[in-house]
């Protein structure tokens, strides 16, 4: 080839020049990071035991709040693409909400309905002796509540791509809705499913806001990497970064997985 | 077997027999049992005995052949393996057992739709529905299902409701016919006597007849286009008129014959071995080549039909 661009044109220089500098913004800080890191003490560091601690806590936190988007966010999704419901379009926006809301407000109020004197935290405390804020299962009622609206709208999307007469024909051959839900529709909007549950599980493990204000910061208990990469910053620069090592690899092994369907082209 | 052009309502009434759409008013029985009678009652689909082959079949993909034909049996309680081998024996009969373990996506047009069929049939329907089941084949395929299609319909006990826009499949599948035109049914009857006595202008023109309708004193009719003509039957009052384009002759000179009159050209179109010339008044002549060379389309011509050609009936 020899390099003639036919019928384009050269890129214009006011184009160029912002795009450059873009990229530049969005990689350099990634760059600096991984510049900074000692890799002589990486492995040490990763092993020692308040970073093991808040890596398990963060794997394991991130993973039951992705469990429990997907158990209540697919009947969800299908019920907003197929159920024929009055005010739809109101309840989709509300399910978008925790997706801009600041995680802060989330946390806060998260924080009042379920606090010791909320409606239904007070509920939980009088009936089961159950109480959320500031505990583990608080981490994951945090997780969850951000990570939720990841999960339904992409398997809502899936579905509404999805041919809804494929479901009839299960129908005209006996299936009731649950049963062509279950292995008809599902089954065809399973990449929907796993790209909405990736996600989830990632913007789960990243959660700082919510889980910060609604179950606070107690090491071994709630302390999440995201947490304890803050919490590091100012006593051990090293770990801090060391985490934020191991969530930037997170991040691109989940971008990477999900590369055929959002980066692809 | 339900016959009519594009729009009809052709798979709307289909729709409403497999419980799809309910109905607003009316009512669907099936032997004595009501399926859907507003407001009353109405039947889910998945309690309703019926068999759908849709017109782009709805095979669920995820599945092999196999699968999708044993779903309606799984669906209905039949316990795994006997729905497998019941399966298998329907993809043998339509003649794709080979063809078992594919994915939809790997098959043929005709086979899938021989996958559809088995589907339909595999669960031993009272009733079984097939909308434009040979509109998704390419020509040559299509010849080859129909016959094979004919003879599936011919073997199954139970009703069968074939919706159509193509007048062969009507003739070739069917024993009665019901045409829908704009959402009402214009036309009964088993396909022979239909194809014979067309009452609409879309049937006449699916048959290829020249329809018109008249007001009859004696053996003379009026036409409502304004010409008289002779009849071999003697009727009277409003009657239809029908006769094969080709019965329909073109002069420059009058002749003495019956039943000729004055008219000049609208349009002209051709066919394989013949030329359709449109004339006013809605009427069609074919003619031969040789006949075509000797005439001036430009000019008014005289049209003439012999009283034999002429079909006369309420």
């Amino acid at each position: 080839m020899s390099g003639r661009r036919v019928g384009k044109g050269r890129l214009p220089a006011v184009l160029v020049v912002p795009a450059v500098l873009g990229l530049a913004f969005l990689v350099l800080p990634l760059v600096g990071l991984l510049a900074r890191t000692s890799w002589a003490e990486f492995p040490s560091r990763l092993l020692s035991a308040e970073v093991g601690e808040a890596l398990r806590l963060s794997l394991v936190c991130a993973s039951l709040a992705t469990v429990v988007c997907v158990v209540l966010g697919v009947p969800l999704a299908w019920v907003l693409a197929r159920g024929d419901i009055p005010g739809r379009r109101l309840v989709r926006a509300l399910v978008t909400v925790p997706l801009v809301l600041p995680p802060v407000v989330g946390g806060v109020a998260l924080l009042l309905v379920l606090g010791k004197r909320g409606p239904v935290g007070g509920l939980l405390e009088n009936w089961f002796g159950v109480s959320l804020p500031f505990t583990t299962a608080g981490v994951v009622v945090a997780e969850a509540f951000v990570a939720m609206p990841f999960l339904v709208i992409s398997v809502e999307g899936a579905l509404r791509a999805a041919d809804p007469r494929v479901e009839e024909a299960a129908a005209t051959l006996g299936a009731s809705r649950w049963l062509a839900f279950r292995r008809v529709t599902l089954p065809s909007v399973m990449p929907g499913v796993v790209a909405g549950t990736v996600l989830s599980w990632a913007r789960a493990l990243g959660e700082f806001g919510a889980t910060i204000t609604f179950a606070g910061n107690f090491p071994g208990e709630t302390t999440t990497m995201p947490l304890a990469v803050y919490l590091a910053l100012e006593t051990d620069p090293q770990a801090a970064i060391a985490l934020s090592v191991v969530l930037l690899v997170v991040s691109v092994a989940v971008l990477a997985s999900l590369r055929n369907r959002w980066v692809g082209g | 077997m339900v016959l009519g052009p594009n729009g009809a309502g052709k798979t709307t009434a289909l729709r409403a027999l497999a419980g799809l759409l309910p109905l607003q008013d009316g009512h669907i029985r099936l032997d004595g049992r009501v399926w859907d009678e507003p407001p009353r009652t109405f039947v889910q689909p998945q309690q309703r005995q019926v068999g759908v082959v849709f017109q782009d079949y709805l095979l669920f993909q995820h599945m092999s052949a196999l699968e999708n034909v044993a779903f309606g049996l799984r669906a209905r309680g039949t316990p795994r393996d006997t729905a497998r081998t019941r399966a298998r024996t329907w993809l043998d009969a339509v003649g794709i057992g080979d063809q078992a373990r594919k994915r939809p996506g790997a098959l043929s047009g005709g086979q899938a739709q021989r996958v559809a069929l088995a589907r339909a049939l595999a669960t031993e329907p009272a009733v079984l529905l097939l909308d434009e089941p040979l509109a998704a084949l390419d020509a040559a395929t299509r010849l080859k299902v129909r016959a094979e299609l004919g003879r599936h319909l011919r073997d199954f006990p139970g009703c069968t409701v074939l919706v159509t826009h193509d007048p062969v499949d009507a003739m070739a599948l069917g024993d009665r016919l019901v045409v829908i035109e704009d959402g009402q049914v214009t036309q009964t009857g088993v396909p022979r006597e239909v194809a014979r006595h067309p009452r609409t202008p879309y049937i006449a023109d699916l048959v290829g007849l020249n329809l018109l309708r008249g007001n009859a004193n004696g053996s003379v009719v009026t036409l409502d286009v304004g010409i008289a003509l002779t009849t071999v039957d003697a009727n009277t009052g409003g009657i239809y008129v029908a006769c094969p384009p080709s019965a329909i002759s073109l002069h420059h000179v009058q002749s003495s014959a019956p039943n000729t009159w004055k008219t000049s050209v609208v349009g002209v179109e051709q066919h394989a071995h013949t030329t359709r010339i449109h004339l006013e008044g809605g009427i069609s002549a074919d003619l031969a080549p040789a006949t075509m060379a000797d005439l001036d389309l430009s000019v008014p011509l005289w049209a003439t039909v012999a009283p034999e050609s002429l079909q006369t009936y309420k």
